[in-house]
């Protein structure tokens, strides 16, 4: 089964569309089925006939009652549409909860994701971690969507339908998963050149395993001594001025937070797997795994580039 | 020694010359659609340079930047480049004709929007050599035929491939508002006698109706375009979002064009569609003022539906429920109008000519079309479907299925009143199966990966997500609708060598431009028409049972 389909939701706001979308369905489905086989009949009796004599068929010009009937019907069931529709919109925009598990925000950039948790002092990047909301008591996750460039949008349809970041204009959306897993998605408005390749990555977790991974992230990155060589070049090149790493001078907002960047899965937005060789490369020339990526070649030689790889190894 | 009265052959650049500076609404109208029909063949090659490309996951035939660029180009030049001047063309042609009038109201102004509609195609195309501009960023536009902002700021497109864009559309923007003036006026000042408002043929009062909504659509577009320039070059933030502008306010622009822009596009369709069914039908067109009020009725709902296309950008859900009911009742005449052209088909006797059979294509996937609409009108449906492949497949249902099988069944149908010769029905017919088969390949199986979160407008897509084989298939399906057009224009081409004589009414039908010879000549009619009902050749041809009873 596709990883991505909306039909298979696993949040409420994704159950109440999906249900909706059935009712939809059908009454679409049997209009097709009813006016298709009108047409499909009048065109089998009505086509001229070989040994037909020439002259017209008899003349009509209209009739005032099938008019209305024609008229009344469709009219019923739009209202019908309507009010399934609008109480979905009502239910999802204006949502009533006691209490909600966590708050993100979610800030889109050319071509990555970040994630800021304000309650929690942790921020990462590409792969959002919430925690399970329990069936009995339910506590959604509520995304704060800003952009810091131009418009993106945020879709992972067993999650919810996808909701737009648009600069200078926040917007929310919250999702109440009760089951672990991996989510996947991905940006659905166009963003430019690499808009393909900016990949969502929803992970989510039992509250133990979200309180372990709160936990690790708030730590600031860990100092060794063996990847000296790679943070002096880190800091003496331009890495610094676009990436964070907390607990040293690394402060940049341009790129994403690189603190535990070997917590994470994937590189490059959700579109390779993060392994050394993977590191490597994209240092080397992300221009080459991903054209059109903002990150520069920084033009590191054999040895710099083995220095940084191993130190950012070690951001575990 | 004898003196022969005849003119010498003309050379021809004679020929040529005339054709450039012809005022007559005629060679206009012929100028729009071949016009029209180049730039469909550019924009299909560009589709199917696209195709290519999505054929297998991860594929590497065109770079990013290339392919970014090459929808951005489909885009526009299929809506703006074809589909608008294929409609403006044929009522450019038509129009007058059925009315009874010798010209449009303003012959030279006519002249001067069709040439600035193809200054403005030519701008478009000229940014692949001038959009290099100072900085060397990129050459055709990408930024899509929307034009968010504030992707089209200077911060994030650099370089002239946008303003290329931006003053492509202002300047045909102007061709088609003046066109549309004109157009209105004609309809309005220059019927024959006895031809009252109630009597023109439909395709006359939807002419009228396409190009009232097409100036009140295009000039939000026109405003936004020069409030974008402002940005550009003046140093203005209407849609500078660093600077506090609106990223919202550019949609609020664009759509306010752009649903309407739909409805100018499929009016003329409908107008094609009321001619062609009653005459292959042999009947007259069942509930002729329902007809008229529902078309009337379809282009003032119109105007109130443009933010369907923003349900996901987070407006309110009371904005939300309005723009859902008004978008779900232009499903209602449109049924309306389906149900008449049905009507009018009961009880006839059905003739399959290829105009006619184009128009069957037309009702079954026209219907399809606004039901997967409807769906989308459902704002939840959207908040999951919108700028996905979904909803590329519903409006190319729309365009595709709808308006361009309109256009084919206008084409075979008035191809013998334009050319003089009738068409090789045998490759109408290989057309017409081809195209709906590649059709409904390409366009039902492109809902699929939409329903499987496939977005639109990316350059290639992940493997193990379900969408490989349905994008393999479409492709297919493209081939197929390539192979179609192809069968089309040779036959349009041979036929005009090579075709029977069509005589001036080969198809025995009802209106006026049946009435005079084919082609007719410059001045339309020898003696100005006089009529008495819609259906002018119906009583002359029925003396004994004439319409005018019974309208």
């Amino acid at each position: 089964m596709s990883p991505t389909t909306i039909f298979s939701p696993a949040t409420t706001p994704a159950r109440w569309i999906f249900d909706l979308s059935n009712m939809v369905y059908a009454v679409c489905g049997a209009i097709f089925v009813i006016v298709g086989s009108l047409l499909v009949y009048a065109v089998v009796k009505f086509r001229r006939r070989k040994g037909q004599d020439a002259s017209e068929p008899a003349q009509v010009y209209g009739s005032k009652q099938i008019e209305l009937a024609w008229t009344i019907i469709p009219i019923l069931i739009v209202v019908v549409l309507f009010l399934s529709t609008a109480r979905v919109i009502a239910f999802t925009q204006k949502p009533s909860f006691e209490e909600t598990a966590v708050k993100v925000d979610v800030v889109g950039h050319q071509f990555w994701w970040e994630y800021r948790y304000p309650g929690l002092g942790v921020v990462t990047a590409n792969e959002l971690h919430i925690p399970v909301s329990d069936p009995a008591r339910r506590a959604p996750s509520v995304l704060q969507l800003y952009s810091a460039d131009i418009v993106h949008s945020f879709w992972v349809p067993r999650l919810a339908g996808k909701t737009d970041l648009v600069p200078n204009f926040p917007n929310t959306m919250w999702i109440d998963p009760t089951e672990p897993g991996l989510y996947l998605g991905q940006c659905a408005a166009y963003c430019g050149v690499q808009h393909a390749k900016m990949l969502l990555r929803v992970y989510v977790q039992s509250r133990e395993d979200f309180a372990k991974w709160v936990e690790e992230q708030k730590q600031p990155a860990r100092v060794t001594d063996a990847a000296a060589r790679g943070r002096e070049v880190f800091e003496r090149t331009t890495c610094m001025s676009c990436h964070a790493i907390a607990g040293t001078a690394a402060t940049g907002r341009f790129g994403p937070d690189l603190t535990h960047l070997m917590s994470r899965d994937t590189l490059g937005a959700g579109i390779i797997p993060n392994t050394r060789e993977n590191l490597r490369s994209w240092i080397q020339d992300p221009g080459k795994v991903k054209p059109g990526v903002l990150m520069p070649a920084m033009g590191l030689d054999d040895s710099e580039l083995d220095a940084v790889t191993d130190y950012l190894m070690t951001l575990h | 020694m004898t003196l022969t009265m005849q003119p010498p052959p003309q050379t021809w650049t004679e020929r040529l010359h005339s054709w450039v500076t012809t005022v007559d609404h005629k060679r206009i109208g012929i100028m729009y659609v071949l016009y029209a029909l180049t730039f469909l063949v550019v924009g299909g090659v560009e589709a199917a340079l696209m195709r290519l490309q999505l054929l297998f996951p991860h594929a590497e035939f065109v770079s990013p930047h290339a392919f970014n660029q090459l929808f951005t180009m489909h885009g526009t030049t299929m809506i703006f480049f074809v589909a608008m001047p294929m409609m403006f063309g044929f009522v450019n042609y038509l129009m007058p004709l059925m009315i009874g009038a010798r010209d449009m109201a303003f012959p030279r102004l006519n002249a001067f929007s069709f040439w600035l509609t193809v200054f403005g195609g030519l701008l478009l195309y000229y940014s692949l050599i001038g959009g290099y501009g100072l900085y060397g960023d990129g050459t055709a536009p990408e930024v899509g035929w929307w034009a968010y902002a504030p992707l089209t700021e200077k911060a994030f497109t650099r370089g002239h491939s946008s303003d290329y864009w931006t003053l492509s559309l202002l300047v045909s923007g102007f061709g088609s508002i003046v066109t549309s003036i004109n157009v209105i006026a004609t309809v309005f000042s220059m019927r024959c006698r006895g031809m009252k408002l109630g009597k023109m043929p439909l395709f006359a009062w939807l002419s009228a109706t396409m190009s009232v909504l097409a100036i009140l659509a295009i000039a939000p577009l026109t405003a936004a375009q020069m409030m974008l320039m402002v940005d550009r070059y003046l140093g203005g933030h209407f849609f500078d979002t660093q600077a506090g502008g609106s990223a919202v306010l550019w949609m609020h622009f664009f759509w306010i064009f752009g649903h309407p822009e739909v409805y100018v596009l499929i009016i003329p369709s409908f107008a094609f569609i009321s001619e062609i069914v009653p005459v292959f039908s042999r009947k007259t067109m069942f509930g002729y003022p329902i007809m008229v009020a529902a078309s009337v009725m379809i282009a003032f709902v119109s105007m109130s539906v443009w933010a369907h296309h923003m349900f996901t950008v987070g407006m309110t859900a009371s904005a939300n429920s309005f723009f859902v009911i008004t978008t779900m009742a232009v499903a209602i005449p449109t049924g309306i109008k389906i149900f008449n052209w049905l009507a009018t088909m009961w009880g006839g006797k059905i003739r399959f000519n290829a105009p006619m059979l184009f128009c069957i294509g037309f009702l079954a996937q026209f219907l399809l079309a606004g039901l997967t609409g409807v769906m989308l009108a459902s704002a939840p449906m959207t908040w999951h479907l919108g700028n996905s492949y979904f909803v590329v497949a519903h409006f190319h249902y729309v365009i595709l299925g709808g308006i361009i099988m309109a256009v084919f069944a206008a084409f075979y149908y008035w191809y013998p009143k334009v050319v003089g010769r009738i068409y090789s029905e045998r490759l109408a017919k290989w057309h017409f199966w081809l195209f709906v088969i590649g059709f409904h390949v390409c366009f039902d199986l492109m809902h699929i990966p939409g329903l499987l979160g496939m977005p639109r407008r990316i350059y290639t897509y992940e493997p193990g997500r379900g969408w490989e084989i349905w994008n393999f298939l479409v492709g297919i399906g493209a081939a197929i609708q390539g192979v179609a057009i192809l069968v089309f224009v040779w036959n349009l081409i041979r036929s005009a060598r090579r075709g029977a004589a069509a005589g001036s009414d080969p198809w025995d039908a009802w209106t006026l431009e049946w009435a005079t010879s084919s082609p007719p000549p410059a001045y339309n009619f020898a003696t100005p028409p006089v009529v008495k009902s819609r259906r002018p050749l119906w009583d002359l041809k029925h003396p004994e049972d004439p319409d005018w009873r019974y309208e």
